[in-house]
């Protein structure tokens, strides 16, 4: 396989992680709204973890997409 | 650059804009992101002006202020506890600092031929520097406070012994880890909504090039694309700069009452 073909379809591929990503921040927020329309008093109190959820599923993906731009540009 | 491919790399390239100067064997030229460094210090110096006036029926800007000043405060006091109050100036300088550099990051200047503003937070030299204060901050509050006892951090409270040389390590390398993914994701996050939008502007210049039937339609959708995604950006833009400022709070309080 042409190499520069090889690291366009390598970039493609590591797209795929940024939509994982996506599942797992729309979860984070889903998680937490059905327990915050269960209990709205409790909900103010854990916007913190929500953050702190919200950032951790998203830094995968953000990896994901940096392996992406490394192909593209740096490779 | 409207005939041929736009490089959405472009915009993030670091150009000086005085005479190069090198003191030591180190380049000192003032570039354009020393500029919107500069641009960002006086908008927060600004901003803190106008709300520094000790009225005792507070005006707008004052109330903005305080509540900024309020909102940081409540983030130490929840996160960290009592103590968490002398970090208040640092978090509050860093969380504006973010905030504001990755508004004026999205600042559209560039609809005046020749200027575009500069997103200081999208270069990991500026975000690691940052993540690395935190990091230090940490360290020497744990090691200052603590002592070797410091170390305890690793060992979490009620693990069985047996699984200690699994743990130690695995909470070392978590802990080493910290000051890269949180400079990283900051990083990461503005870079990427930066060439989202400089492609979709991409897209509505080539396809009104394009002379075809279909290239309006493309322009016109790759428009609304841009209008929503810019929503977006300053959503991205506040979460972020909360992100970093409470990871660090998280951070501080691992340093100051060792879990």
């Amino acid at each position: 396989m042409d190499p520069v073909s090889a690291k366009y379809i390598g970039a493609g591929i590591a797209a795929i992680g940024i939509g994982l990503a996506a599942l797992g921040v729309g979860n984070v927020f889903g998680s937490f709204l059905e327990g915050a329309l269960r209990n709205p008093g409790a909900a103010d109190g854990q916007q913190g973890r929500l953050f702190i959820g919200f950032a951790g599923a998203e830094l995968l993906g953000l990896i994901a997409f940096v392996v992406a731009i490394l192909l593209l540009f740096v490779v | 650059m409207a005939a041929g491919k736009i490089d959405p790399m472009h915009q993030f390239l670091v150009q000086p804009i005085s005479n190069r100067l090198a003191v030591g064997g180190y380049d000192l030229t003032f570039t354009n992101s020393a500029l919107f460094m500069f641009v960002v210090l006086g908008l927060l110096w600004l901003f803190m002006l106008g709300g520094m006036r000790r009225q005792l029926v507070p005006g707008r800007w004052q109330v903005a202020v305080e509540g900024m000043v309020g909102f940081v405060d409540n983030m130490m006091r929840t996160s960290v506890g009592p103590e968490g109050r002398r970090f208040v100036p640092y978090m509050f300088s860093l969380f504006m600092f973010l905030l504001i550099a990755n508004l004026v990051g999205v600042f559209p200047l560039a609809i005046i031929p020749g200027f575009h503003t500069f997103a200081v937070t999208s270069h990991i030299t500026v975000t690691a520097v940052l993540a690395f204060f935190s990091f230090g901050i940490v360290l020497a509050v744990g090691f200052w406070r603590h002592g070797l006892h410091f170390f305890s951090l690793f060992v979490p409270h009620g693990a069985p012994w047996w699984l200690m040389p699994l743990i130690v390590p695995v909470e070392f390398i978590s802990f080493m880890v910290r000051p890269f993914s949180l400079g990283l994701r900051l990083f990461v996050a503005m870079t990427a909504g930066h060439i989202l939008l400089e492609v979709f502007g991409s897209f509505v210049v080539s396809g009104l090039n394009s002379g075809g039937a279909i290239g309006p339609v493309v322009s016109f959708l790759s428009f609304v694309m841009i209008v929503g995604v810019s929503a977006l950006e300053l959503l991205v833009c506040a979460i972020q700069a909360y992100v970093f400022a409470l990871l660090t709070s998280l951070y501080i309080n691992d340093a100051v009452n060792l879990h």
